[in-house]
């Protein structure tokens, strides 16, 4: 136990393991005691497992400040921060007493305002709030709540009672993230977490998936998750949780109105959603009532909803609740409506609005964090100007004369002290302040806490909330309990009869997206291979051959004198793109491929050298994302998303052979260069075996062109493409035959037809610009 | 007075646009004791795939409609004939709350019905709070002498904007931010409203945005009113309690009268423009308005 008992709490802060006589809090013991038995290497190793996980499952959060869409590693405290079932059955019911109160009061807010009526609420509060949205006034939520997931931030004060920090009710994150840090922490401890009575999560996520189904109208309708897309830092756990909960990820785009019911456009049609758990926040929804210059959002949606033909969790417009002022009513609001108190306070608040509030606020500024009064979050959290601790931060001038000037702008709040949690620190525990994110689910059997949460760590030993607005670390929340918990999962129990589960629809964007991920991959290869031709070539090779081969990589965008093309390098990016805007459907070990590919060019790109050097680097390269089909095509569901994907790799394939046997093939083609084309589709072998060491015209256009035993030949993977669109069109209750599938038909039946000596130069160029025309056909079929 | 009121907004496009959803607010509204709305009628070509009307938060009659296949053109037609009371409910400017005393009055207030004053004192989408116009307002309003009611400092800085602000049709667009048409104080009926607004709501005035029609011929012997060719847009300000609402109009400098007809009241243009919409458009588009407002009888 040598750990505990190095392990110094700061003085006058609660903290988690350590109560104020110095003893252990219950439910540390056994971890401490294995923390204890272990070596600092040890330790090291097994920490290293939860990075190892969350590195692999791609964990990242992305900002809107950044110009690409490169992620940054997610900071993960590996030792968990414990508490008690009894202290944590306590935190519930008064969260559970808070979810209800809110409800109560937002209700009251889009119905018959009573509370404003009759002096609980200040009118000012609502009417001047842009959260308070006027469109929603007087819609009934179809699901018959307005509150369904709902958030809380709660922290400990120095008296040792729970504080709630935050309200999280419009669109509220973490919820995935606390399910990545469960299974990094099962990583790092995986015997201990199963000895140690841990509450599992699952049943949570669980009830809540069971309460969306209920939901629904239309049986056959789906339910979706709505993101505001892959530019949001939480847009990664939207796409878990999707996956987790087996829902549709849908963008704003993928939706459309029609005669008020809310469609998703996939693949096979519009396909109709009346359930939607919104991650995207309330005003972006729809721009024609909403904010209208948001480009996320879905035209006619608040008018679908005020039809009443969608379940909208939360309902829009909840997002009110969070204003900071709020805090300051709630208390007494509790009491009007429940007859009770709160029985876990929210952050001591004064709105500067009224006579009396404000003269306290002036009097203990100096004690006080003072911000803006509508602000959704705490006032260091704003970009607006505030104050802590008697200092004004964003403004100038006095402090007395900026809170009295802008009083009914403002609130005071409590300065808020947190209790500490340990983190292993250079081979000790370290106290480090601590929020958790606690969430709550509205299942058929009412509201559910999730049994752990999203624990926020801070960096310093400071234990004032602020410290938490400047970074930290996040953590797994054990709920410990002192018997045995049954273990759950989200597989349905064994008693439910087997049923295949059916693959939903395809979304169009996704379809889009998969098509262009297969493209690029296939363009980076080719680009790969004739970089690879050039370099190798360089000491030997006639200036006509080389020309040649500058002619085809000009023409794809890359400069052949760089040893590792900038042009090869955007290609990969923009697969790496279009890969990160699908994410939930996209294996993990596929997408860690494509980053291994990525790094690895970095990685290269600082040491490469013309010639030999940059050849063998291609090589090295051409290995990898050989690594990364493989897994793909090995891997992938055969449904209406591989096809995509393969659709798009055949076409770039079939485009890029027939580009090179037209330059490669024709009468004034320089010597060479049928080898080449024979290297670039990788049939040096098979080309032996079959005909003769020499290559003639004849026989490299038979192998790579017209062979349909050949997956490098371009009638193979026309072949391909009409055999997936045959799939697709199965699926697809469309009447009529397409503009694409007429193509690729006709296309197709051209190929077989031709013999070797019809398939001359010009022959070649009019099929290489038919197969490009493919892809703005095939978007007009599928992908509108 | 009686009106016949004809108006037809035409929209073209270059390339055929896929289809779309747009919201009409261009009906007008009825307002005991100001205006009635005998008939009114809005045809829509092509024939739209789905229409609806609804009534939104402030009381505007708003029609959605969507489109779906390709089209060229779209054509919105309203005819309305509409009774407008030839005298407005006299507001007493005795009866207008001083301006010192408007934040405790507007403190006590407990109203969040759509004719409640609180919903127009903060910034609005359209109308963000701007240093400069608070200055231009707080300048404008040392003048006056004494306490002044509401009411009278409504009505000198609707003047003074009339007189700094020069009516321009091409200096702005629909979508100039209202910084830069104060910037070079130039503007549209559109612009010369947002000013106010931010003006007035600078000074703790609660001011809204009114959209409607002017008579197209003024009565003999009485100047033509700018902005009769197009639909127009003035200001609405709240003066207290007993004074309600005054509706002002910047552009000619008159408190709104008979020669107005009032389509939709709003924050700001946001809440009230004539046709909002999505659509899906490749190449550029080319729109044109025209109204017509007769009096049927004098």
């Amino acid at each position: 136990m040598h750990l505990f008992q190095t392990y110094r709490s700061l003085p006058g802060v609660p903290d988690e393991l350590c109560d104020e006589r110095g003893r252990m809090r219950p439910g540390w013991a056994d971890l401490i005691a294995h923390l204890s038995r272990l070596t600092p290497d040890e330790i090291s190793h097994d920490f290293a497992r939860g990075d190892q996980y969350l590195a692999d499952a791609g964990v990242f959060f992305r900002s809107y400040g950044d110009t690409t869409l490169s992620g940054r590693d997610w900071p993960f405290s590996p030792v968990p921060i414990i508490l008690p079932e009894a202290e944590w059955s306590s935190i519930s019911a008064g969260l559970i007493q808070r979810a209800d109160l809110l409800e109560q009061v937002v209700a009251d807010l889009y119905g018959p305002n009573r509370l404003v009526a009759e002096g609980h609420l200040p009118a000012a509060l609502i009417a001047q709030n842009p959260e308070w949205l006027r469109p929603m006034v007087g819609v009934k939520p179809r699901s018959s709540h307005f509150l369904h997931f709902v958030g809380f931030e709660i922290g400990r004060g120095p008296d040792g009672r729970w504080w709630v920090l935050s309200d999280r009710t419009d669109a509220p994150s973490g919820a995935g993230f606390a399910l990545e840090n469960r299974v990094a922490t099962s990583r790092v401890f995986p015997d201990l977490f199963r000895q140690t009575n841990v509450h599992r999560l699952a049943g949570f996520f669980r009830a809540f998936r069971e309460g969306l189904d209920r939901l629904r109208d239309d049986p056959a309708a789906r339910i979706g998750i709505l993101t505001p897309g892959p530019l949001t830092d939480t847009y990664y756990e939207q796409a878990y949780i999707a996956r987790y909960l087996g829902l549709s990820l849908l963008a704003g785009e993928d939706l459309t109105v029609e005669d008020g019911r809310l469609q998703v456009r996939t693949v096979q049609g519009l396909v109709p959603v009346d359930v939607l758990w919104r991650r995207m926040d309330s005003i972006w929804t729809d721009p024609l009532e909403l904010a209208e210059q948001s480009q996320i959002g879905t035209p006619g949606l608040v008018s679908a909803i005020r039809q009443g033909h969608v379940a909208m969790l939360n309902a829009l417009g909840v997002g009110v609740l969070e204003t900071q002022a709020l805090m300051a009513f709630l208390p007494r609001i509790s009491r009007h409506l429940t007859g009770k108190p709160l029985t876990l306070p929210n952050v001591a608040t004064w709105w500067c609005g009224q006579p009396a509030e404000l003269a306290h606020v002036r009097a203990n500024a100096a004690r006080m964090m003072i911000g803006p009064a509508l602000s959704t979050r705490l006032p260091f959290e704003t970009k607006a100007a505030h104050a802590i601790g008697g200092t004004l931060r964003g403004a100038t001038g006095d402090l007395d004369t900026w809170i009295t000037t802008h009083a009914a702008h403002l609130v005071g709040q409590e300065m808020v002290t947190l209790s500490t949690t340990p983190v292993f620190q250079d081979g000790a525990l370290v106290p480090r302040p601590m929020t958790i994110r606690v969430f709550l689910a509205r299942t058929p059997q009412g509201w559910q806490v999730m049994p752990g949460g999203f624990g926020r760590i801070g960096t310093g030993a400071d234990a004032t909330a602020i410290a938490m607005g400047q970074g930290g670390t996040v953590a797994d929340v054990w709920v410990v309990s002192d018997s045995a918990v049954e273990p759950v999962s989200m597989l349905t129990s064994p008693d439910t009869p087997f049923q295949r589960a059916q693959m939903g629809p395809l979304p169009a964007r996704a379809a889009d997206n998969l098509f262009w991920l297969g493209r690029y991959v296939e363009r980076t290869e080719g680009i790969l291979r004739l970089t690879r031709a050039y370099h190798s070539r360089l000491d030997e090779a006639t200036e006509p051959l080389l020309a040649l081969l500058r002619a085809r990589l000009t023409a794809l965008g890359v400069d052949p004198a760089q040893p590792l093309p900038d042009g090869l390098r955007q290609t990969l990016a923009s697969a790496v793109n279009s890969a990160s805007q699908i994410r939930d459907r996209f294996s993990v070990d596929g997408w860690a491929a494509l980053k291994d590919i990525e790094k690895s060019m970095d990685r290269i790109s600082r040491t490469a050298q013309q010639g030999t050097d940059a050849a063998l680097v291609m090589s090295v390269l051409l290995r990898k994302i050989a690594g990364f089909s493989g897994l793909v095509h090995e891997n992938m569901y055969r449904a209406a998303g591989w096809q995509f994907l393969t659709i798009g790799r055949s076409l770039e394939r079939a485009s890029m052979m027939a580009d090179l046997l037209a330059a490669t093939t024709g009468p004034d083609a320089p010597e060479g260069a049928l080898d080449l084309a024979i290297e670039f589709g990788d049939s040096i072998m098979i080309h032996r075996q079959r005909y003769a060491v020499t290559t003639t015209r004849s026989s490299v256009i038979d192998m790579l062109a017209l062979d349909p035993q050949n997956p490098r030949a371009i009638s193979f993977h026309l072949t391909s493409i009409r055999k997936r669109v045959d799939d697709l069109v199965a699926g697809r209750n469309a009447t009529q035959i397409s503009d694409f599938e007429r193509r690729i038909l006709d296309l197709d039946t051209q190929v077989t037809l031709h013999r070797v000596e019809t398939l001359d130069t010009d022959a070649l160029r009019a099929l290489h610009a038919q197969i490009l025309a493919l892809s703005p056909a095939l978007h007009d079929a599928y992908l509108l | 007075m009686i009106y016949d009121i004809k108006l037809n907004i035409h929209y073209a496009y270059s390339a055929a646009a896929a289809g779309g959803r747009q919201l009409l607010r261009i009906m007008p509204l009825d307002e005991t004791g100001r205006q009635k709305v005998i008939s009114a009628s809005v045809r829509i070509a092509p024939e739209p795939a789905e229409r609806r009307s609804w009534t939104d938060f402030f009381g505007n009659a708003t029609i959605e409609f969507a489109l779906r296949g390709a089209h060229d053109t779209v054509d919105l037609t309203l005819m309305a004939r509409v009774e407008r009371a030839d005298t407005d409910p006299e507001t007493d400017p005795g009866t207008s709350v001083a301006l010192g005393k408007l934040p405790s009055v507007l403190r006590a207030c407990r109203d969040l019905g759509p004719a409640s004053p609180l919903h127009f004192i903060a910034a609005s989408p359209r109308v963000p709070e701007l240093p400069q116009i608070a200055d231009y307002a707080r300048k404008v309003a040392a003048v006056l002498s004494g306490d002044p009611t509401t009411l009278h400092t409504v009505m000198a800085i609707g003047t003074a904007l009339h007189r700094d602000i020069s009516f321009d049709a091409r200096a702005t667009t629909v979508d100039t931010p209202l910084a830069e048409a104060f910037a070079h104080r130039r503007g549209v009926c559109q612009d010369m409203s947002h000013i106010m607004i931010g003006a007035l709501r600078s000074l703790g005035i609660p001011a809204g945005y009114v959209s409607g029609f002017l008579r197209t011929r003024p009565p003999p012997g009485r100047p033509r009113l700018e902005g009769a060719d197009a639909m127009h847009a003035w200001v609405r300000a709240w003066c207290g309690p007993q004074a309600g609402w005054l509706d002002y109009d910047p552009t000619n400098d008159c408190v709104a009268g008979p020669n107005h007809v009032v389509v939709a009241r709003g924050r700001d243009y946001a809440d009230v423009s004539p046709v909002k919409g999505i659509l899906r458009v490749a190449g550029g588009q080319t729109s044109r308005q025209a109204v017509d407002v007769i009096p049927l009888q004098s």
